[in-house]
């Protein structure tokens, strides 16, 4: 399995202390992803985004999630044959799991180029494809882990913190 | 910064979601693309967005982004589901028989004064 990493600037020692031991979330929620449903994919992401705006979360900190969930949660729907969305939430950031069940990403250093797709016309159709998912959830969160392999599944990752470290 | 309703008479259009006044919307700049993940990057809160496309994602990207106000151009009329998820997410639906190019001149025209 391939895997990548990105941590912005100045947040390196908050995730590595965070998955040495990950603590208990305050709230956990969960949705399925069905396979090209686009109609239910982004179901998930507005239900963290109503409770994180209930919580008072910052609005741009608000839109951060809530773009970088929806692009994550419509990439699943886009390229496998379906998964799942697990949000985990703390007072003072969020970490959202995206877990599909395949078929993989066979190079995600090419996934991540602006610009660079393997969608299909239906998703295109729905004015997604542009190769712009990931760049857009890479830019957003403060913290984006990616493993997967060809004919494997997929887990996508990121965090986002509600206040500056 | 406009009132969305000026924008509307001026571009004689009709609002999809009249239980949003769109006298109480401001909007302080505009974007126009059919492309939804670049809507999703470089979209800004408070902008009208000048769209084409008509399904439900649009309402979602909206919501996602902050954008208050979507305006269908060339006459376009999304299905009822779309409308009502927009009244939901109170998001004010615009339709213009007008063409983006025309819809985003005078947007811009409009907050240059």
């Amino acid at each position: 399995m391939a895997e990548y990493w990105n941590v912005s600037p100045g947040f390196e020692d908050a995730i590595t202390r965070y998955f040495t031991d990950v603590p208990e979330a305050e709230v956990t929620l969960e949705s399925a992803i069905p396979e090209k449903d686009f109609n239910s994919a982004g179901r998930g992401s507005a239900e963290v985004k109503n409770l994180l705006k209930r919580l008072g979360v910052d609005n741009d900190i608000l839109r951060r999630v809530a773009v970088a969930a929806y692009e994550a949660e419509i990439n699943v729907a886009a390229h496998s044959i379906g998964g799942k969305m697990t949000s985990h939430i703390y007072d003072d950031m969020i970490h959202i799991k995206f877990e599909d069940r395949g078929p993989g990403i066979a190079d995600i250093d090419q996934a991540m180029i602006p610009g660079f797709s393997t969608a299909d016309e239906l998703v295109r159709e729905f004015g997604f494809g542009a190769g712009l998912g990931l760049p857009n959830i890479l830019r957003n969160a403060d913290a984006l882990h990616i493993v997967s392999a060809k004919n494997c599944p997929t887990l996508v990752e990121l965090i986002i913190y509600f206040t500056p470290i | 910064m406009i009132k969305l309703s000026d924008y509307l008479h001026a571009v004689g259009g009709s609002n999809l979601t009249p239980a949003i006044d769109a006298e109480e919307i401001g909007i302080t700049d505009g974007y126009v693309c059919d492309m939804l993940s670049d809507v999703m990057g470089s979209a800004k809160a408070g902008q009208a967005w000048i769209t084409i496309m008509k399904h439900l994602n649009v309402v979602a990207v909206a919501s996602m982004t902050g954008i208050p106000a979507i305006v269908f151009a060339k006459g376009g009329v999304p299905e009822a589901p779309v409308i009502e998820k927009a009244l939901e997410e109170g998001i004010c639906l615009i339709t213009s028989a007008l063409t983006p190019f025309e819809l985003a001149g005078i947007l811009y025209k409009q907050l240059e004064n």
